[in-house]
């Protein structure tokens, strides 16, 4: 198994006809990943790369194409009407790309999204890749992955990229990768994903990649003591970042004493969650925990 | 985005929201001829987009124009916090009886907004939630249907005990929230809201963040931004599209994404150096990105060396590799470079690289080790 997405997902990208939704739809399909339609208003009855059909709505894109699942592409501003368009069309899982979403727009899409059942991956993240199962919704490049039993979640996406890199050097493939998004409001957090990989056979340990702002980190410190079996290690960014600045991410911000990355150290070491001081450490955290000598 | 105490009362004056009169001034005649027109005692505000300006002396209350004048001229030109007061504002002074706080936010947990209120106003509202977090009330908003009426009434009744005085709460909980939700602000927060002797309620002061991600449909508050309260190198990094932060050390990095540009800075630090600044340019792959991010760290004399730390994905290696060539020739750069370059097209950028001098990393920590190395000799 693996969480969220596997061999039965079929996605439908909307926004397939712009720089970045072509790019990456061609990608997901080179991968091996069932990209079964696309959706550019206006472009209905045209086809993508001689094969994908692409539709005016989302709705059409489901009625006609079976998709599961929606990648969403499109500019900042017209994000919130598409998410809202994938949920009302019956897309269980939607994993948005577009950064730069105002947080007024989740406000009223979170919602949306909970009375139609769907579930929301992002958005301002890199989707989610299942190796094993050559599902891949999103952007992430997939040269570095290989199959195996590492559960990955991430708020950050380049990052990500670096210690998947490391984990498949020393060894270690992947069940699932999950970047949740570095904006302040997500569809999926860090708890759901934990949730997730433990009841996911295939994961024996799980990777969490977090930041500072927020309280996400310390939320998932008490959900790992408290509902899980399977050992858990941690990375935290932005040690060194400054008080009351932006760090790229919306979501990465220190506001006064609350969501500096020592809070969320000290939230997992409490927990015994053991925390890498630095990335490359991470791989042999996991190959502790994995031997039983840590938690 | 921050914007000034003054330009927020603008707002809220335009939402409804009482405030006394006030006018922004840059020097300290202005500051009389405002004082002598009220005609009575006012208070002297700097106008510096940071907290604790009070503690800093930037406030001062002035009995006379004569008073006015001088304290504006103590207070122009100060240095609170590491920003220089250019303006200041002179708003007529309101006797207080109370203070009340009241604040709307964005809540990360709720995922909604949230209004705080608390009875105990007038001192930094994080203060009182660790001292007293019983004399705080909150209150989360749906969005889908705005605060209602009832929950803004209710809300004022818990925070004073004449009636009064708890409708005209109610009815500035409620204006807030509407400005909050206008103007796509992350903070719109009164502190102190205050009840005067006679039992009016007037906002006498007024802190309200735009959320940067809005700004896009909200030109008249892009507009409000004061540039002079950044640091060069973040003014023109939002130019050519790029993040940056500037820190204190003497390590530049130029990474590709948010959370490894962090964790570089991060690595510096652990590895026994200083991390000059944040940069992150982002996924797409323009060369010129990695010019006008070399330029950038440029403005900062205290950098000795530059790590540039690239996970290809959708930025590719090759890209950042004719961007480094073209940095190297236009800016004429004396600093030592340290590159590390993996994932898409790295073998393409190691050709293109090849014919210029520069230092090797194959991974990031011994790409960090180096810069720092060099940092030291330069």
């Amino acid at each position: 198994m693996s969480i969220f997405v596997d061999e039965n997902t079929r996605v439908v990208v909307q926004g397939i006809t712009g720089r970045d939704g072509s790019f990456h739809a061609a990608q997901m399909l080179d991968y091996g990943t069932a990209v079964v339609s696309g959706v550019t208003p206006g472009k209905g009855g045209t086809l993508f790369r001689e094969g994908v059909p692409i539709f005016n709505t989302a709705k059409q894109a489901v009625e006609a194409t079976g998709a599961n699942a929606s990648a969403i592409y499109v500019r900042a501003s017209f994000a919130f009407d598409a998410i809202c368009e994938a949920a009302d069309a019956g897309v269980r899982l939607i994993v948005c790309i577009t950064e730069g979403i105002p947080v007024r727009d989740m406000t009223k899409a979170l919602p949306f999204l909970k009375s139609r059942g769907a579930r929301l991956i992002g958005p301002n993240c890199p989707g989610i890749i299942a190796p094993g199962k050559r599902a891949k919704v999103g952007i992430l490049p997939t040269g570095m992955f290989k199959p195996g039993s590492i559960g990955v979640v991430s708020r950050s996406g380049t990052l990500t990229y670096e210690v998947v890199f490391q984990l498949t050097r020393n060894g270690f493939g992947q069940s699932t990768c999950v970047g949740i998004g570095g904006d302040p409001l997500i569809g999926t957090n860090f708890i759901d994903a934990l949730e997730a990989f433990e009841k996911d056979p295939e994961t024996e340990a799980v990777v969490l990649i977090g930041e500072i702002g927020g309280t996400d980190e310390q939320e998932a410190a008490e959900f790992i003591a408290s509902h899980m079996r399977k050992p858990v290690v941690a990375f935290i960014a932005g040690q060194t970042a400054p008080e009351g600045k932006r760090m790229g991410h919306a979501g990465a911000i220190v506001s006064g004493a609350a969501g500096t990355a020592k809070e969320k150290i000290d939230a997992f070491a409490k927990v015994g969650v053991p925390v890498a001081p630095v990335p490359s450490d991470l791989s042999g955290l996991v190959r502790q925990v994995l031997k039983g000598r840590l938690r | 985005m921050k914007i000034h105490e003054y330009q927020a009362k603008e707002l809220f004056r335009r939402g409804g929201i009482p405030v006394p009169r006030g006018e922004v001034v840059r020097t300290p005649d202005a500051a009389y001829d405002v004082a002598a027109a009220y005609g009575r005692p006012v208070v002297v505000k700097a106008q510096v987009l940071v907290g604790g300006r009070g503690k800093a002396g930037g406030v001062k209350l002035a009995q006379s124009a004569d008073e006015a004048k001088r304290f504006a001229g103590e207070i122009l030109g100060m240095v609170i916090k590491g920003l220089t007061v250019e303006k200041v504002l002179v708003t007529e002074a309101v006797d207080i009886a109370e203070e009340i706080y009241v604040g709307v936010v964005m809540d990360r947990k709720s995922q909604m907004p949230l209004v705080i209120a608390s009875a105990a106003g007038g001192v930094e509202i994080e203060q009182v939630a660790r001292e007293r977090p019983e004399a705080i009330r909150r209150l989360t908003v749906d969005p889908r249907y705005g605060l209602l009426a009832y929950q803004a009434r209710t809300l004022a009744g818990e925070l004073h005990g004449n009636f009064a005085v708890v409708q005209q709460i109610a009815a500035i909980i409620d204006k807030l929230y509407r400005v909050f939700e206008s103007t796509d602000a992350s903070l719109a927060e009164i502190n102190p809201l205050v009840v005067t002797p006679s039992g009016d309620v007037v906002a006498i002061d007024a802190k309200v963040n735009v959320d940067d991600n809005a700004l896009y449909r909200q030109k008249e508050l892009e507009e409000m931004r004061d540039v002079s309260a950044e640091d060069p190198g973040e003014t023109e990094a939002r130019g050519a599209d790029l993040s940056f932060v500037k820190l204190q050390g003497d390590v530049g990095c130029v990474v590709n994404g948010a959370g490894l540009a962090m964790a570089t800075m991060d690595l510096i630090k652990a590895y026994g150096g200083q991390p000059a600044n944040f940069l992150d340019i982002g996924g797409s792959s323009n060369p010129q990105k990695v010019v006008s991010a070399i330029k950038i760290i440029l403005l900062d004399r205290n950098v000795k060396s530059i790590f540039v730390n690239i996970f290809g994905g959708i930025t590719r290696c090759d890209d950042v590799a004719k961007g480094l060539v073209a940095a190297l020739k236009e800016l004429d750069l004396k600093l030592p470079l340290v590159v590390r370059l993996t994932g898409t097209n790295e073998e393409q950028a190691r050709e293109i690289l090849s014919e210029v001098r520069l230092d090797y990393a194959d991974t990031m920590d011994e790409g960090v080790k180096r810069a720092i190395e060099l940092a030291r000799q330069g």
